[in-house]
């Protein structure tokens, strides 16, 4: 490390390890895990996101957990929610339509209309 | 690398440890193996939060939910509950005793007055991670420094800055560094004194084991306005995880290039050692410090010639405390200004506290300057614990004195402090209730300045000596007139006359407690009584007849068998054989057994036989 | 021995202190020799009642055998306060020791110390490295317990 430009990378680079820790994200991505999302395959959901998000590199975007959120027949629910923009529910969701999800919604911008559930708070 | 959901901070400061945060975490790397999380959740183990009281701590991100008193026990149902299905274990959030509670770290009433500038990255992030000190703002004033700024403009910022020694006297960081920086030599040491032995302060350890970039960043910083070159981190050997800690970070600056030669392209190189104590609370004191550097005996010497111009083998040195190190990157970063919008006229910035004692919330915990006692003791600090009512606290440790409930609003600054009696100290904060003794505890800081004594000057040897034999008198019952003011003409002259701080500093807790306790040392010596019944031979144990059920228990536990009596007759104490252990008192059933002030009349009577046939043998 | 391990570091004078730390502590019996003490002033070139000065300057240095693992309780005012005289009287017991004294079997010695620095859990004792916080008389047992056990 010889000068500030080098240090901003390193310090660009560790502040994303860190951004569970309340940096900033441009996409919050909120999966239900109640006892009925688990049932439904929530946990594979969640392990299908971080795994696609991790692959593609998106490092402005953060997963996280819920409990249940009322919606019972409709698990698992997932919230995307993105900054100044009406939060997206989608539900029924399989690793397949996580995978869409991430394509579309996240990389794309296009929300995915056929899983969405509910929109706005 | 995978990307993770969750960053668990278990909170892995000595504190916590010597509660078994090491086992949670254990554990949880077990459970999060057996449900498949591991790809999922970051384990990250960071330094002192703060509120040690409710060790072990955590937090969990993103929501920021901090639990407390975790134990291996209940890891399963955090990793099943909260990590699993996204509900937090309320059981083990902090409540309050209106039964609110508070889920996340930012709403815990305890960090809501402090402002963190030393301790802003413990417990927030991985201390054996340069990365995440980068992550922070880490080593950015550095560069800044050594790329943009002379040693003059560096000295200039801290001077306006008002920043002041953290570690006990509060003398002006600028002067020292503007002594060094103008003194010439062939070589210039920079000094981090991390032999923090005040009792009841422990900010530098956490500062180090907690956030050991920062104070080697601060460090460098000085080294460059001083013009040095190589630094030492002297560290106490009482605290192994410190040591670890720092060592590791110097050695990744080492890797990263922050540390050694030419840093950040510059002409300027740095190297840094860490050397450790072995127990001598007198090398705290900057000289000695800098003989037991040298390898000898940690005696102090007269000053002057002061370090600034004479330190370490003879040339110009600067010793700092950890915390005054710890403020310095974010002054550079964030401007004097701003460091000095922070606190009161002559005290700026920001001062991180010890609570200890009687305390509800014990801790380490950083507020402005200028914050009254009540603020820090009874807001931040949560108040007395088990309902016991504020008596008095001890502020600088040993060569501190004690406040009263009279000060409450007291302004905590360097100089209100001093005129009050007491001292700002490293920031250790006594807090004490009813129950206690102030004979007692001044008996107990002299004791301690006796064994810390190095023996080299006098006043300090044979005259701390010499008052902890008034003192102990007085605690036995062989007080008599014209102790008190035996013990402060000797405070007074052990003050001017001791070579170094300890000495002079070691009689402050007597005169203030003589000052503002007058009348506990008049009853000791006067009615031979300790009115809060802590002076063993200044009270009794009394079995209460009535209460009495007679069922032998404290006579059983009676380690001298001075207990007799029968389920008819109820028990009895013989007094004169009494040891006052107290076992009979923990283990009375029905509680018939109290703590009554001064001695029992049977004890008096014999002392006066006893002194009277000494008497007779010597006509 | 004791030359390997002040090979490892320079000779000169400023290193005795880390010196006589390594020395002790890879001592099975925690503490510095007199013929420990000879080799050290060869080595550094002092005379060895220099490093005899230095030794006995600093609490945390022996130059009697103790036990294998060295209890060391706070005896500072907040520990005071939160009741470590009792703690002390338990451990006397349960070793069947005074302060400065080693078990019988050879495993523990009692040691009183100055501040910890772990006073937010007090009353506090470190047992070699690792620091107990929160103490009461059961912890005590359970404590010695496990150490016995392991060791």
């Amino acid at each position: 490390m010889k000068t500030l430009a080098d240090l901003k990378k390193i310090r660009e680079k560790a502040q994303e390890e860190m951004k569970l820790r309340g940096g900033s994200v441009r996409v919050k991505i909120v999966v239900g895990m109640g006892t009925s999302g688990i049932a439904m395959g929530a946990r594979e959901v969640m392990k299908t996101f971080l795994e696609e998000i991790s692959n593609r590199n998106l490092t402005d975007v953060l997963v996280t957990q819920t409990g249940e959120k009322g919606l019972s027949s409709m698990e698992p629910v997932v919230d995307v929610i993105e900054d100044g923009k009406p939060k997206v529910t989608y539900g029924n969701m399989t690793p397949d339509k996580v995978k869409k999800v991430v394509v579309e919604h996240i990389v794309n911008g296009r929300i995915v209309s056929d899983y969405v559930v509910a929109t706005g708070n | 690398m995978s990307l993770k959901r969750i960053d668990l901070l278990i909170c892995c400061g000595s504190g916590c440890l010597s509660a078994g945060a090491m086992k949670i975490k254990e554990r949880f790397h077990e459970v999060l193996q057996e449900k498949g999380l591991t790809n999922e959740i970051n384990i990250i183990e960071t330094g002192c939060m703060g509120p040690c009281d409710y060790g072990p701590v955590m937090v969990i991100y993103p929501e920021g939910i901090f639990y407390k008193k975790v134990t291996p026990a209940d890891v399963d149902e955090i990793v099943s509950e909260h990590f699993i299905k996204g509900r937090p274990v309320s059981r083990l959030m902090l409540q309050d005793e209106e039964e609110n509670t508070f889920s996340t770290q930012k709403e815990v009433p305890f960090y809501q007055k402090q402002v963190k500038v030393a301790l802003a990255n413990c417990g927030y992030i991985d201390p054996e991670s340069i990365d995440e000190y980068i992550a922070t703002g880490g080593y950015e004033a550095l560069g800044t420094v050594l790329t943009t700024m002379s040693p003059q403009d560096t000295i200039n910022v801290i001077k306006e800055s008002g920043l002041r020694g953290r570690g006990g006297g509060g003398f002006p960081t600028h002067i020292k560094w503007q002594m060094v920086h103008d003194n010439p030599g062939a070589e210039k040491y920079i000094i981090c004194n991390g032999d923090e032995g005040d009792p009841g302060a422990f900010m530098d350890r956490s500062l180090l084991e907690g956030d050991p970039h920062r104070i080697l960043e601060g460090m460098m910083i000085g080294a460059y306005a001083i013009g040095s070159n190589a630094g030492f981190l002297y560290i106490r050997a009482e605290y192994p995880l410190a040591i670890k800690r720092i060592k590791l970070a110097i050695s990744k600056a080492k890797e990263a290039g922050l540390m050694g030669k030419n840093i950040f392209g510059t002409d300027f190189c740095f190297d840094a050692e860490v050397r450790t104590g072995a127990g001598a609370f007198v090398c705290g004191e900057e000289t000695a410090l800098i003989h037991s550097i040298e390898g000898g005996r940690g005696n102090p010497t007269p000053k002057p010639p002061y370090p600034a111009v004479q330190g370490l083998w003879d040339m110009p040195s600067i010793v700092n405390n950890v915390e005054t190190f710890g403020n310095v990157p974010t002054i550079l970063l964030k401007g004097a200004k701003w460091f000095a919008s922070m606190g009161t006229a002559t005290s700026k910035g920001t001062k991180v506290f010890a609570l200890t004692g009687d305390i509800r919330n014990t801790g380490l915990v950083e507020v402005p300057m200028g914050i009254t006692l009540r603020e820090l003791i009874f807001d931040v600090g949560g108040g007395m614990s088990g309902g016991n009512k504020f008596k008095a606290v001890q502020l600088g440790g040993p060569s501190g004195g004690c406040l009263t409930a009279d000060h409450l609003d007291v302004h905590v600054d360097y100089e209100t402090l001093k005129e009050r009696g007491a001292m700002m100290g490293s920031g250790g904060v006594i807090v004490m209730s009813d129950k206690n003794c102030m004979v007692n505890i001044a008996k107990y800081f002299m004791d301690f300045c006796v064994d810390e004594s190095c023996g080299k000057c006098s006043p300090c040897r044979i005259g701390l000596k010499q008052m902890l034999g008034i003192l102990e008198r007085i605690t036995s019952g062989e007080g008599k007139e014209g102790d008190i003011e035996e013990l402060q003409r000797l405070g007074e002259a052990i003050g001017k006359l001791s070579l170094c701080g300890l000495g002079q500093t070691a009689p402050n807790p007597v005169l203030s407690t003589i000052r503002y306790f007058r009348d506990e040392y008049e009853t000791h010596i006067r009615d031979k009584s300790c009115g809060n019944k802590v002076c063993l031979p200044l009270m009794h144990f009394n079995i209460d007849k009535d209460r009495c059920i007679g069922c032998s228990l404290c006579a059983r536990k009676c380690p001298v068998t001075c207990i007799t009596g029968s389920r008819e007759e109820k028990y009895t104490i013989h007094q004169l054989e009494c040891v006052k252990c107290g076992n009979c008192q923990d283990v009375c059933p029905v509680k018939a057994i109290s703590r009554i002030p001064g001695m029992h009349p049977e004890v008096t009577a014999k002392r006066e036989t006893d002194a009277k046939s000494t008497n007779h043998h010597e006509d | 021995m004791t030359l390997e391990i002040c090979k490892k570091y320079a000779p000169t004078k400023d290193n005795l202190i880390q010196i006589l730390h390594d020395v002790q502590d890879t001592h099975p019996q925690h503490y510095i020799s007199s013929a420990a003490v000879d080799a050290i002033a060869e080595y550094l070139n002092v005379p060895a009642n220099h490093i005899y000065g230095v030794l006995t300057f600093y609490t945390m240095y022996s130059t009697t055998p103790r036990g294998k693992n060295i209890i060391r309780l706070c005896e500072s005012p907040p520990c005071y306060i939160k009741g470590s005289e009792n703690i002390l009287r338990k451990l006397k017991i349960a070793l069947g020791v005074q302060t400065g004294g080693t078990s019988k079997d050879g495993m523990f010695t009692l040691e009183l110390c100055a501040c910890l620095g772990v006073c937010g859990n007090a009353p506090v004792m470190m047992i070699n490295d690792d620091v107990y916080g929160d103490l009461t008389e059961e912890k005590v047992d359970e404590i010695l317990e496990k150490i016995r056990r392991e060791r």
